[in-house]
């Protein structure tokens, strides 16, 4: 076998994916069988380095060199000076933003600097499709030792002591739900995946099964083993392919290793694995809907109690968890309950997988310890606001969380403390927004979601969140009283009460927040008819200041509806009856003349 | 493929597949390793760098010795080509130059093995520049 001396590691997430990584890890292995290196350097096309701002990324061992931005056209130059020569490529090295110093090493960015990688810990490391790889990183090491050296109760005793919260967003206790399930009496039970990842934004399940496919297999074999239950269900959107595609490579090889299947490491034990594909409803990721949905009914949810632990799929027992909560699981069981509850703060352990987007410099996806600060994260990981622009909010917890303002900078994140801030740890999406976005936009970007997305089933959310919807048009329209903003906050409070499920009861968080914290601004916004970010376009003006047009006629020239009118080198004006209020006048204006009001 | 029959089994595997994430997983912390870098310019290369980096790389795996093997450009000891850099764990890099393999045995067992220094040290000339 050949004994390689360099890996090439390429980024193989969807960002990544989407930006030609593939091509990239062609070129290479290709410029590489060219000059007769293929047994010396080893090509691996990798999960999610996390770092998407700045991908394709191309990493190389052993000297730990980070490209950033690879093209495909740039292999030949990787391999002929880097891996030839021994020079690094310094302009696709990360630049340092402050000191525009060339950084070679990920440990010494500030985008990596304060990350603690658990659920991530074998993302942009091992190769997915690759078993081996993932059992030299200590993989089914985990099922291995609960298998044979320890019994159901033990194991859940351990989840139960390293205080694990469920991380699809509402923070329930892991090993209790496991203890609950495992104590129903049921001739079958079932392990149940929640890989339906709904928040605007948030795509951290996805890179782990796209990276490490086989953290959440283990996990899942463990968890059938600690409740008593031999068949395992992934709910994963059908808009995943290449999570599906590298999570059903991962399972035919467990298979094949015996690893899932019967008599698992001659334990007795049987497990195995099948995938459920969903459409892509919001609502299937409340349990009682997904289970519906796994059993080819309306995915919509229903009553609880009975909890699915004791009544779920097809009317068994069945223990639902979140992809990033598996994919801890390992670790806990072999690091050791103290270790993981070493970590973070007092009532929410371990580390915490957050979407960073929106206005941010470094977009992408980051593990962090719980009780860390938003400013940190924001500042020292995010690398701060885009464009030198100035913070205003952060929305956590997607359409049924909250925004966050500066005043809550240097709350430390937990499950509690965001709730009692008015949003929610959600799934971990974390969109920065700076002082260019509306507020008010924001909170009907979500409510839109959320009309789209309520499954019909009670009518507050139904026809409520609609009518929050139409309220907040009104307002965006310059057309909003101030009555209209006690209407928003009553209809709010009546859909989160007489909702049955988590997505009615949390859909009017997002107005409810804004009306919070940036009430001003809704005030503006009905009162003196004013949308300070210049976002709704009813309540803007673009106006020509008399004196200083020149009349070079460059704005009417570029005017699409031909709104702005005037002779040569005299004054011009807009008339905004015609005006659609689409700018194009101010961006071609050399004289600053044009302005918003 | 053959079945994983125990945990015994799975560990043994285990072992058999280390090795070949070694290389990253050294790379992640190899301020705590021996850390040497082969000259592999056009003159080192010529005077047989590559030869002496892949015996490096077997012996120091076959003497169980921990440490991250890399490649550099030209050190501009161009006459005493083949050059090697060496650092010890907390300690500055020295240069080494002629290495052939009989010179790289001994330089792993005694410079590497036991802090012994050996001769051919080039002594270090240059400041390196910070941006």
């Amino acid at each position: 076998m050949a004994k390689f001396k360099m890996h090439l590691l390429v980024c193989g997430g969807t960002g990544c994916h989407a930006s030609l990584s593939q091509t990239i890890g062609d070129n290479l292995k290709e410029i590489l069988v060219e000059k007769g290196l293929d047994h010396e350097v080893q090509v691996i096309m990798t999960g999610c380095f996390g770092f998407c701002e700045k991908g394709p990324i191309v990493k190389v061992m052993p000297d730990n060199t980070f490209y950033t931005e690879v093209k495909p056209a740039d292999a030949r130059e990787i391999i002929e000076e880097h891996i030839i020569k021994g020079r690094k490529v310094n302009r696709l090295l990360y630049q340092d933003p402050e000191n525009k110093e060339h950084v070679s090493d990920s440990k010494h960015m500030g985008f990596y600097k304060k990350q603690i990688r658990i659920a991530l810990r074998n993302c942009g490391f091992i190769d997915p499709e690759n078993i081996d790889e993932y059992i030299a990183r200590d993989g089914y090491e985990a099922l291995g030792k609960v298998l044979t050296e320890m019994d159901a109760q033990q194991t859940i005793d351990i989840i139960k002591k390293s205080g694990l919260r469920g991380r699809g967003g509402g923070g329930f206790p892991t090993g209790l739900k496991w203890e609950i399930t495992s104590k129903s009496q049921a001739d079958q039970k079932y392990v149940v995946c929640n890989a339906d990842e709904g928040d605007p934004g948030a795509f951290m399940d996805r890179s782990i099964l796209e990276g490490d496919p086989h953290s959440v297999i283990e996990a899942m074999a463990i968890c059938g083993y600690s409740i008593g239950g031999t068949k395992g269900l992934v709910y994963i959107r059908a808009e995943y392919p290449l999570a599906i595609t590298r999570l059903k490579i991962a399972i035919a090889q467990a298979r094949e290793y015996g690893l899932l299947g019967t008599d698992i490491l001659g334990s007795g034990f049987d497990f195995d694995i099948e995938l459920r594909y969903g459409a892509g409803a919001f609502v299937c990721g409340e349990e009682t809907a997904l289970i519906h949905s796994m059993e080819g009914m309306r995915g919509e949810p229903t009553f609880k109690p009975p909890f699915p632990s004791v009544s779920g799929y097809l009317g068994k027992p069945t223990n639902v968890n979140n992809v990033e909560t598996f994919a801890s699981i390992p670790v806990i069981i072999n690091k050791g309950a103290d270790w993981f509850s070493s970590i973070g703060s007092e009532k929410s352990k371990g580390t915490k997988v957050f979407a960073l987007a929106g206005k941010i410099n470094n977009v992408g996806l980051i593990e962090v310890p719980m009780g860390i600060t938003l400013r940190e994260i924001i500042y020292e990981i995010g690398g701060g606001i885009k464009d030198g622009k100035k913070f205003k909010a952060v929305q956590t917890g997607g359409p049924s969380g909250g925004c966050l303002t500066e005043h809550h900078l240097d709350t430390p994140i937990d499950y509690d403390n965001l709730i009692a801030a008015g949003s929610m740890m959600g799934s971990g999406g974390m969109i920065v927004m700076d002082e260019d976005d509306c507020m008010v936009s924001v909170a009907k970007f979500y409510l839109d979601f959320t009309v789209e997305e309520s499954c019909g089933k009670c009518t507050p959310c139904r026809i409520g969140n609609k009518r929050l919807y139409e309220i907040l048009e009104t307002i965006t329209q310059g057309k909003g009283t101030m009555e209209d903003l006690q209407k928003l906050k009553n209809l709010s409070y009546v859909i989160k009460d007489a909702s049955l499920c988590g997505l009615g009861q949390t859909s009017p968080n997002p107005v409810l927040s804004t009306l919070d914290n940036f009430w001003d601004e809704y005030v503006e916004h009905v009162t003196v008819k004013k949308c300070r970010s210049s976002q709704c376009k009813a309540l803007m003006q673009y106006i020509i200041e008399a004196e200083q047009c020149v009349g070079c006629t460059a704005c009417a020239r570029n005017c699409p509806v031909n709104a702005i009118s005037g002779e040569r080198k005299l004054a011009h004006y807009i008339n905004q009856d015609i005006c659609i209020k689409c700018g194009a006048c101010m961006e071609k204006c050399k004289f600053n003349a044009i302005s918003i009001k | 493929m053959t079945k994983v029959k125990s945990l015994a089994d799975l560990r043994k595997m285990k072992e058999g597949l280390e090795s070949k994430l070694n290389l990253r997983e050294k790379s992640n912390n190899p301020e705590s390793l021996v850390q040497i870098r082969v000259a592999m310019a056009t003159c080192g290369i010529a005077s047989g760098a590559k030869t002496v980096m892949e015996y490096m790389i077997d012996e120091l795996e076959k003497r169980n010795i921990e440490a991250v093997v890399t490649q550099t450009g030209c050190m501009g000891y161009c006459y005493a080509e083949p050059t090697i850099e060496v650092t010890l764990p907390n300690q500055d890099a020295v240069v080494f130059g002629y290495v052939n393999e009989k010179k790289a045995n001994e330089i792993i067992e005694k410079y590497i093995k036991n802090n012994e220094l050996v001769d051919g040290i080039i002594p270090v000339n240059y400041e390196t520049i910070k941006k």
